[in-house]
């Protein structure tokens, strides 16, 4: 069992408050998932400056007092709990990864992006809230998760949201059947893999397939028809959001809508404190039908 | 309703056990009011005497779940398995449902103003459901007794593996599941399709309805399907 909530804003007006209407969500879903938590901010200031290139990263040490100085030139880091956003405004995402991962090659890198952050922890999601000082974030975008790990150790890097490729994140409620099958493939393609979890492998799968030139929507239908197993997805680019399920949709899914924003929850308490939500359009998803939406 | 006071329950000060525990010492006829629900799960479930529950706000899993006697009106939305397992009563919806409306409930009428997600009466076993909006898909999976009322569309594989439980669907429906069939929709249907949109407050016309049945032809092992085992 796992929790989700997403919101995409569409009013501008809305996005000093992300943090505070993503914080209730997530504190909702804590019951959904009481083991860790992580969550992916799409345009918050405080940690991705608007322009930078940013990586987000977990360390198992403390090695990032000095990232400055390790990685040189004009990048900056934050340290947010047990994650780390170094962010830097020349270098650009692919050549700041690089010097991320040649800097600290025991971390993990958790996200890339010219305007993402992810922020991951083990811990009950109301503490880790605290810790990202989630309240206070800005933005167009963020997605949350709560874990109750089934399918592979309860680790930072276990937790979601799985972003694996620029800008691009997964998270996910269900447990994957053939995950190892095609963790296989994907590593004889060359693909690497930071940790055992099921939901990684989605991630990884969805990032190919956007690789091979297939739009969002397009790379969901392919994991529709390649995945076995239980899902209920929720996978954001830097200007996307998109929701989808597996066959039986038994893992909960609730979008809600209104011309402010757009939101996606387990349940449908995660978002009954959001601005207009007694005139939003609410449905539960479809079994395999892909739902995207564009800012 | 009749009920001259009713006593408010304010979930905003107190626990859902604290509601629920009330709710079961409460004496038949009396009218109780859940303020600030929340979307809290579990509520007002187990109930056993004829109260009139009105709960003010949404709500999480299995509301109104083992009804017996109660009335229970919800003025929101309701989460995965409302009026699962009532035995008689009455819970009525104002908002959408999620997953498993009414599931494996054995009587009383569960209406849902709005929609009902996937699996709405799945393994229904002599409940009255009543939706004015839509299904989901694998409605009335497994039914095996009781009406299933649909105002708006169902999904797909509607009524798969159905035993006895009847169908009534006014809009369209996606795809029907294994062994559900289109039945004849005969006086004796129009009859109590009419009683059961009378119960629900509801004025459609039973005329714009379409039936739904068991083919009855999954009731027993075939032996020419062994070599499928």
């Amino acid at each position: 069992m796992c929790g989700i909530a997403g919101l995409q804003v569409r009013d501008p007006s809305l996005e000093p408050r992300l943090g505070e209407l993503l914080t209730g969500m997530l504190h909702q879903a804590a019951e959904r998932g009481p083991d860790s938590a992580g969550v992916a901010l799409y345009g918050d200031a405080r940690l991705t400056p608007r322009g930078h290139a940013a990586v987000s990263l977990l360390t198992p040490d403390a090695l990032l007092t000095d990232v400055a100085a390790r990685l040189g030139g004009d990048t900056a880091a934050v340290t947010v709990g047990q994650s780390t956003v170094v962010h830097s405004p020349t270098l650009g995402v692919t050549d700041l990864e690089r010097a991320v991962r040649v800097a600290f090659p025991s971390a993990v890198v958790t996200g890339r992006g010219t305007e993402l952050a992810v922020l991951k922890g083990v811990g009950h999601p109301d503490a880790l809230a605290e810790e990202f000082d989630l309240r206070a974030a800005t933005g167009h975008q963020g997605i949350a998760h709560t874990r109750m790990a089934t399918e592979s150790a309860v680790t930072p890097a276990g937790a979601h949201p799985f972003s694996v490729d620029e800008n691009v994140c997964l998270v996910h409620n269900g447990s994957f059947a053939n995950h190892a099958t095609i963790r296989r493939e994907l590593r004889a393609e060359g693909v690497e893999f930071d940790s055992e979890n099921d939901s990684e492998v989605g991630a990884r799968f969805v990032a190919a397939q956007l690789a091979a030139g297939h739009d969002l929507e397009k790379s969901l239908r392919l994991l529709c028809e390649r995945f076995d197993g239980f899902y209920t997805l929720l996978v954001t680019t830097g200007d996307s959001f998109a929701v989808v399920r597996d066959a039986i949709a038994c893992k909960p899914a609730v979008v809600a809508e209104t011309e402010a924003w757009v939101a996606m929850a387990s349940e449908y308490r995660y978002f009954a404190h959001l601005p207009g939500i007694e005139s939003a359009r609410i449905f539960e998803p479809e079994p395999e039908e892909v739902y995207t939406w564009q800012r | 309703m009749a009920a001259l006071t009713t006593t408010v329950v304010d979930l905003s000060q107190q626990s859902v056990r604290d509601l629920n525990s009330s709710l079961h010492q409460a004496s038949p006829g009396t009218s109780w009011q859940v303020a600030h629900p929340g979307g809290a799960h579990n509520l007002a479930v187990g109930l056993t005497a004829g109260l009139d529950v009105v709960i003010d706000g949404p709500t999480g899993y299995y509301c109104a779940g083992m009804n017996q006697r109660a009335t229970v009106t919800v003025h929101g939305n309701v989460g995965t398995g409302v009026a699962e397992n009532m035995m008689s009563g009455t819970v009525r919806v104002r908002g959408n449902a999620s997953q498993s409306a009414g599931a494996t409930a054995h009587g009383g009428l569960l209406v849902i103003e709005g929609d009902a997600a996937a699996r709405c009466g799945i393994s229904m076993k002599g409940v009255d459901i009543v939706v004015g909006g839509d299904v989901g898909h694998m409605s009335a999976f497994m039914g095996q007794a009781g009406r299933l009322v649909v105002c708006g569309d169902a999904g797909d594989a509607l009524g798969d593996s159905l035993y006895e439980a009847r169908l009534y669907v006014q809009g369209k429906v996606k795809s029907l599941g294994a062994d559900c069939v289109e039945k004849e929709m005969r006086d004796e249907h129009l009859a109590e399709l009419t009683e059961l949109l009378k119960a629900a407050d509801r004025d459609d016309d039973p005329a714009a309805f379409r039936r739904y049945g068991s083919a009855r032809a999954l009731y027993h092992f075939k032996v020419d399907n062994s070599a499928s085992y």
